[in-house]
C-alpha cells in the first residue's frame, strides 16, 4: 500500500470517503434504516465491545474480546437486519416514538488503501463520533468514541464490510442502545 | 403531604389485603434511604461467580446495594468480600473492574492491604504512628457472611442472617435449575467473559419485580416476536416445549422470592428444540433426555424468570443469565448481567448461545430494549403528587393460589397459582411486596424468620 507516495490521490480517496460516510449517517438520521441496510456488505461484521477499568500494564484485557464474549454488538447482516425490522414495526416502544438522532462524524483518517490510493477497492479508516439523542420530551442521551471501518467497493460503490465502535463508557449510561453507531 | 415512615406505615403502602401497592414505595426518598438500611444490609445479595476469581490474587469489584464491595481470592486461595473503601479515609481501594494482585495499595495516603483484608502497609508507620498503631484492628471491613453455591457467590452484611440455603428454602429447585448443567449435572455451568453494566432511569424494584414473574406484559415485546430472534427462529424463546404443558406461577411469599414456569404432562417427552442450527439441536435434545433419565419428575419443570429477594432475578432457561439490580437513588437502577452456559458443551453451542444471548439481552438487546423503556416511563410518571395518591393495582389472580399443588405425583412447594387458562397472574409480585413491608418493618431476623414460627410477622 502506497498512501504516502500518492498524496493527490489520497486527498481525492479521502474526499470520497468522507462523502460517503456522511451520505450514511444522513440515511441514518433521516430514519432510511432500510437505504442503511444495503450499504452494507452481505459478510459485514459489526462489533461494539464492553470496555473495563484494568490496570496499566494489562490495557489488552481493556476491551471484551470479539466472537468470545459478550459484547454489546457482535453481529453480522442477519441481526442488524432484524433490528430495522423491528423498529420498522412500529411497535418497537423503545423506538416508538422514533428518537430525534445526529452522527457527527470526525477526524476522519484512512489508515490503508488497497491496492492504491488512486485505485482503492477497498480501505480502512479511522474516525471519531458524536451520537446526539434525544427522545420523547427532554430524554438525551450523548455517546462518544472511536470507529474503525473497513470499506470495500462493490460494482464502484462503497460498501461497509467491518464497524468497530469504541464507546467511551464504562458503565453504559443510556439506558439502551436501539440506534447504529 | 409528609409521611413519616415508622414501621406500621408499611402495612399501609403495602395494602395486602386488597392487593394495592403505593407509588410512594418507589419513588419516595425517605423510603429508598431506609430500604438501604433494611433491605441491602441483612438479604442475601448477589456478588458474582467463582469463576471470575479462579486464581490466588484475583478480584473482581462488585456492588452489594449502594456500596461497593469487593470479591477476591486470597493467596491459600480462600475466597473473601470486603467493603471497597480504605480504613483510613474512605478511599476507594481499588477502582478496577477486575485483575489480579498481591495487594490493594489505597491511592490516597497508601495504606496498603493483603487479599485477605489484613492492613500490611502504613507510609511513615515508625515516625508518624510511631509503631502504636494496631494494624490488626484496621483490616478491611469483611462481609460476615458469603457462600459459594454451585460457583454463585452471595453474602449477606447481617452477621444473624439464616444460612443461605433456609434464606433460600424451597427455591432451590428453580435455583438449582440455573446453576447446574442442562444435563441435570451438578453445577455444571460457567461465565461467559464480560459483564453488562448500564443504567436504568427507574427504581430497583420495577425490574425485580418483572422478572418474578410478570406473563401480563407480552405487548412489551411484540415487536421481537414479530421479528423472531429466537433459537428456532421464531418468536424470542422456543415454545414448543411447552405444548401441553401447564402454566405455573410459583411464590414463597415467606421470603419473598417468586419464579413462573412451565410443567409438562407425565407422558411428556423430550421435544428438539434449539432449530437453528442441527448441532445445537442435537446437544440440547440429548441433555433433555440425559436430564429427564436424572431428575424424574422434575424434569418436568421448564423453568422462566424468577427473582430471588430482594434484587436478583435470572433466566435459567433461554437466554441463561442473571441479573442483579442495583439500586442508585429513588430513580436510578445500575443493571448488571452475567450469562451462563454448559461447561462441557461444545463449542459451536456455546457460541450459538452467546450470539443469542447477545441479540436477545441487555440495552442492545432487541428483547430488552422495550422493558427498558416501559420501566422509565412507568416510574417517572408515577413521581408526581398526584399520580402518587393512588396505589397500583395487583389483583390479578387474588384467591386462586393453592399451597398443596401435585399434579401426576409431583408436588410442588411455594403458593402456586395455575396460570394456564388465565395466562397470567400477580401472585408472585404480591408475595415479592408483601416481603418487603416485612423487611421494612421487622427488627431483626429473628421477626424476619418468620418460617420458623410458622406464620406472618406483620
Amino acid at each position: 500500500m502506497a498512501v504516502a507516495n500518492d498524496p493527490l490521490a489520497m486527498l481525492l480517496l479521502k474526499q470520497d470517503v468522507e462523502a460517503f460516510l456522511y451520505h450514511e449517517a444522513n440515511l441514518l438520521d433521516d430514519r432510511r434504516y432500510e437505504e442503511w441496510l444495503e450499504l452494507l456488505t452481505d459478510d459485514v461484521r459489526y462489533w461494539v465491545p464492553m470496555r473495563r477499568n484494568v490496570k496499566f500494564g494489562e490495557l489488552e484485557r481493556e476491551f471484551t474480546r470479539e466472537g468470545q464474549d459478550i459484547n454489546w454488538f457482535d453481529e453480522g447482516k442477519v441481526t442488524l437486519t432484524q433490528r430495522v425490522r423491528q423498529i420498522l414495526t412500529g411497535v418497537h416502544w423503545a423506538e416508538e416514538p422514533l428518537s430525534r438522532i445526529s452522527h457527527l462524524v470526525t477526524n476522519v483518517e484512512i489508515l490503508d488503501a488497497d491496492p492504491t490510493p488512486a485505485e482503492a477497492g477497498q480501505v480502512s479508516l479511522r474516525c471519531r463520533f458524536i451520537i446526539y439523542r434525544n427522545r420523547v420530551e427532554t430524554e438525551t442521551d450523548i455517546l462518544v468514541g472511536r470507529r474503525e471501518d473497513t470499506l470495500r467497493r462493490v460494482d464502484g460503490d462503497w460498501r461497509i464490510a467491518q464497524r468497530q465502535v469504541f464507546l467511551d463508557q464504562n458503565v453504559l449510561l443510556a439506558k439502551n442502545l436501539t440506534f447504529f453507531f | 403531604m409528609a409521611i413519616t415512615f415508622q414501621p406500621s406505615a408499611y402495612s399501609g403502602l403495602v395494602d395486602q389485603e386488597n392487593g394495592m401497592v403505593s407509588r410512594e414505595i418507589f419513588v419516595n426518598s425517605d423510603i429508598y434511604a431506609e430500604e438501604q438500611e433494611r433491605i441491602f444490609t441483612r438479604a442475601w445479595l448477589f456478588v458474582g461467580h467463582e469463576s471470575q476469581v479462579e486464581k490466588p490474587g484475583d478480584f473482581f469489584v462488585s456492588s452489594m446495594g449502594e456500596e461497593s464491595v469487593i470479591l477476591c481470592r486470597d493467596r491459600e486461595g480462600e475466597i473473601h468480600v470486603f467493603l471497597n473503601s480504605c480504613m483510613h479515609r474512605g478511599m476507594k481501594v481499588c477502582r478496577y473492574d477486575e485483575g489480579n494482585t498481591p495487594i490493594f495499595t489505597c491511592p490516597y495516603h497508601g495504606w496498603s492491604f493483603a487479599t485477605d483484608g489484613a492492613l500490611v502497609g502504613v507510609p511513615f508507620y515508625k515516625d508518624a504512628y510511631h509503631e502504636e498503631l494496631d494494624k490488626s484492628q484496621w483490616s478491611l471491613i469483611r462481609v460476615p457472611r458469603m457462600i459459594n453455591y454451585k460457583g454463585g457467590i452471595w453474602a449477606s452484611w447481617d452477621p444473624n442472617a439464616p444460612d443461605f440455603l433456609e434464606y433460600i428454602g424451597g427455591f432451590k429447585t428453580y435455583l438449582d435449575i440455573l446453576f447446574d448443567g442442562w444435563d441435570g449435572s451438578e453445577g455444571g455451568t460457567e461465565l461467559i467473559g464480560g459483564i453488562e453494566k448500564w443504567m436504568v432511569p427507574s427504581n430497583w424494584k420495577f425490574p425485580a419485580e418483572n422478572f418474578i414473574g410478570d406473563r401480563y406484559h407480552n405487548i412489551s415485546h411484540r415487536s421481537v416476536d414479530l421479528v423472531g430472534i429466537g433459537p428456532s427462529g421464531q418468536g424470542r424463546r422456543d415454545n414448543r416445549e411447552r405444548e401441553g404443558a401447564k402454566s405455573l406461577d410459583v411464590s414463597f411469599p415467606e421470603r419473598g422470592h417468586g419464579t413462573v414456569m412451565f410443567l409438562r404432562p407425565e407422558d411428556a417427552q423430550p421435544v428438539e428444540s434449539y432449530q437453528n442450527d442441527p448441532v445445537v439441536a442435537e446437544y440440547f435434545y440429548q441433555c433433555e433426555i440425559a436430564r429427564k433419565e436424572r431428575q424424574g419428575q422434575l424434569w418436568r419443570i421448564l423453568a422462566g424468570p424468577g427473582t430471588i429477594f430482594p434484587n436478583m432475578s435470572f433466566l435459567p432457561r433461554q437466554p441463561r443469565s442473571i441479573a442483579v439490580w442495583h439500586p442508585r437513588g429513588p430513580d436510578q437502577t445500575e443493571v448488571w448481567r452475567w450469562f451462563l452456559v454448559d461447561k462441557t458443551a461444545p463449542p459451536e453451542v456455546k457460541e450459538f448461545l452467546r450470539q443469542y444471548y447477545i441479540r436477545y439481552s441487555g440495552p442492545a438487546g432487541l428483547t430488552e430494549q422495550d422493558d427498558m423503556e416501559n420501566w422509565n416511563y412507568a416510574h417517572s410518571a408515577s413521581r408526581g403528587a398526584m399520580a402518587r395518591r393512588h396505589h397500583y393495582n395487583y389483583q390479578m389472580g387474588m384467591g386462586y393460589a393453592v399451597t398443596d399443588f401435585e399434579d401426576g405425583g409431583l408436588k410442588l412447594d411455594g403458593t402456586v397459582l395455575d396460570t394456564t387458562k388465565a395466562r397470567a397472574g400477580e401472585q408472585n409480585q404480591r408475595g415479592f411486596y408483601s416481603r418487603w413491608r416485612e423487611f421494612m418493618a421487622a427488627r431483626d431476623w429473628d421477626e424476619l424468620a418468620t418460617w420458623r414460627k410458622g406464620g406472618s410477622a406483620c
